[in-house]
């Protein structure tokens, strides 16, 4: 009986002209492959390259985490304005710009820290939307609005500063920071007491000398890790799994189609550029409550390096696809081959020739996954 | 008889000293295919414009269910059930047939208060929608890319109605697709008209427009050239009226009756 049941089911229709997918291939193939590759060889080079100069030791690991989460924290901004499809080469003055506008609020008009950043969040986020909304408004690519925004901010920002303290850097933000209660969340280091016990077990290096002594090389994960992963988690999680993330992929994949089908096209773009002014902003904070000082020449080329980071993760220039964790991947590949190429003893000067190879194989590798995905011809 | 759908009354468009339309009206009933035929330049683009929001029409009337309308936007007659297949614009194609299937209709789960893309239930219901049509695919997750541009069409006319469109506009949905593609979305126009849509079919292709068509309308030069009843009307007789009549006449003797 069951069998003739079973023959009476008839088979699902497939298409003969479509392959069955393998479920591994299947598996494999998404947009932050190529940056998981890069990652893995970046990784096995350094590792056969650089090992015995304690890159994989616990000040190394810090040294290049550090360096890759500056990327990221740019490159998440840059990687859903560019899902978004548009730019923003004002990046780097961003970060300039906002940057002296806490130190001039908080050392020379003397207001609370905490006021200057929010200030500071506020005034740069309001650019992103005068970015977006020209970029909107006249129709232009947003590569020469913003290119303009760029010159403009830098400029601005060399000015203020100045003409106000005289110099084109502010110091004092970190005497001014004392006890304030915004500050801590972008300076300084968690799970101290986690770091001291493994050093007290003997499992992470100390000091052995000094004033330190005792104390563990690596004290606790810096705010900037942190807020890295904070981003990433929070971008990720926006494009894949919510409504505005698919506006987003919408959005830049064609926006006219888009806009026919409801999405409202305007909207998401200006959000986009406002939330990669606020990522500068917060690069920006993070690196003045470091350093305790502000400098007008800051965030130098840092679009570009968000740019980049952002491609060899995965995204299309053109917007319409990518993937906020191939971005992360690409600012940890950038990262780690910047400081590793320091670690391994190689000629600093070599480090954009190293730079320029893996950009090319990302680009060239991504291109062709993507176009297994999508179909494109 | 029953009640018209839509009714366009009188359309007239100028775009500063150009008149694009001089007073066109067309209905269209419920269960209808009504084709509107019209050369290039004649006027199609911009009337099926001003039935779906994009324009405002500078003079004239437009009726939906016997209440006078007044789309300031596309959004505004989407949500009243007019919906509009654009030629190349109905799909992007680097996004997947789910993403683009509820592209601007999003289904919202909340987690811990927080309103999520309702993955499972957008991929359960497209994989239902496309099976309906006719089309299979690897998985809801396969990018629109790779399908044809008439599985494109089919898709986005299913998404259309899955969405409450009463009235379908397809702008030459035909014109860029090969034979085969071509009868699959005639065939897909057929089985939503017979579900009660309203189906507005534009194209210049009157073959095409025979084959699915229940009445016909053709513009030439921004005026309506006459309404015609499926039976009533020839191929020959609909050809000349787009083309104007006399020129295609001493254009056909030279090709010899094939266009």
């Amino acid at each position: 009986m069951s069998e003739t049941a079973e023959a009476n089911e008839t088979p699902p229709v497939e298409d003969e002209r479509i392959k069955e997918m393998a479920g591994f291939r299947k598996a494999m193939i998404r947009p932050e492959l190529g940056a998981i590759c890069g990652t893995i060889l970046v990784f096995v080079f350094f590792f056969l390259t650089a090992r015995d100069s304690g890159m994989f030791g616990p000040a190394g690991i810090l040294n290049w985490s550090v360096v890759s989460a500056q990327f990221a924290i740019i490159a998440v901004g840059a990687c859903l304005l560019m899902i978004a499809g548009e730019f923003d080469l004002s990046v780097g003055s961003m970060i300039g710009f906002a940057g002296i506008v806490i130190a001039l609020l908080s050392v020379s008009l003397g207001w609370p820290v905490w006021a200057s950043i929010i200030a500071a969040f506020v005034i740069c986020t309001g650019l992103g939307a005068v970015n977006g909304w020209l970029v909107i408004k006249t129709g232009l690519p947003s590569f020469i609005v913003t290119l303009a925004t760029l010159f403009i901010l830098r400029g601005l920002t060399i000015f203020a500063a100045i003409a106000t303290t005289r110099k084109t850097i502010i110091g004092g933000v970190r005497d001014a920071a004392e006890g304030d209660w915004l500050a801590p969340i972008f300076a300084g280091k968690i799970f101290k007491g986690f770091f001291q016990w493994m050093g007290d077990h003997g499992w992470i290096e100390t000091f052995s000398r000094g004033t330190r002594e005792g104390m563990p090389v690596v004290e606790g994960v810096p705010m900037l890790i942190v807020w890295a992963i904070i981003l990433v988690v929070f971008a990720h999680i926006l494009l894949t799994k919510t409504r505005f993330g698919n506006w987003i992929f919408a959005s830049g994949g064609d926006a006219q189609a888009a806009r026919y089908a409801g999405v409202p096209v305007n909207k998401t773009k200006i959000l986009m550029f406002m939330f990669t002014a606020f990522c500068a902003t917060l690069f920006a904070t993070l690196q003045v409550m470091e350093f305790g000082s502000a400098g007008a020449d800051r965030g130098l080329l840092k679009e570009f390096e968000a740019i980049i980071s952002v491609v060899i993760g995965g995204a299309l220039l053109t917007g319409g696809y990518g993937s906020v964790v191939g971005a992360a991947l690409g600012a940890l590949v950038f990262g780690v081959v910047q400081q590793g190429l320091f670690f391994a003893g190689v000629e600093s000067s070599l480090f954009r020739v190293f730079l320029g190879i893996i950009l090319l194989l990302a680009v060239i590798l991504n291109t062709y996954i993507r176009r297994m995905i999508t179909g494109e011809r | 008889m029953t009640e018209p759908i839509i009714q366009m009354k009188n359309i007239e468009k100028h775009f500063g000293l150009v008149i694009a339309l001089s007073g066109v009206s067309l209905d269209v009933n419920p269960g209808e295919c009504h084709c509107l035929l019209g050369d290039n330049g004649a006027g199609k683009s911009t009337f099926i414009k001003t039935m779906s929001g994009v324009h405002k029409p500078s003079k004239g009337e437009v009726y939906f269910k016997g209440k006078l309308m007044n789309f300031a936007r596309p959004r505004d007659a989407i949500a009243a059930g007019i919906a509009t297949v654009y030629q190349d614009l109905a799909m992007i194609p680097l996004m997947s047939v789910s993403r683009n299937f509820f592209m601007g209709n999003e289904p919202i789960k909340k987690i811990a208060g927080l309103p999520f893309f309702d993955h499972d239930h957008a991929n359960e219901v497209t994989m239902a929608e496309m099976k309906k049509m006719g089309i299979n695919l690897r998985g809801p997750d396969q990018a629109v890319g790779t399908l044809s541009g008439g599985e494109r069409q089919t898709v986005a006319i299913a998404r259309a109605v899955h969405f409450g469109a009463e009235v379908l506009i397809l702008d030459e949905p035909t014109s860029a697709l090969g034979v085969r593609q071509t009868a699959n979305v005639l065939a897909t126009v057929d089985r939503v008209r017979n579900q009660g849509v309203a189906v507005v079919f534009i194209t210049h292709n009157v073959r095409h427009a025979l084959a699915v068509g229940d009445r016909f309308t053709v513009l030439n030069r921004g005026k309506t050239l006459g309404t015609a009843v499926r039976g009533e009307v020839t191929p020959e007789e609909l050809q000349d009226l787009m083309a104007g009549g006399q020129e295609l006449a001493v254009l056909e003797g030279s090709l010899g009756g094939t266009v």
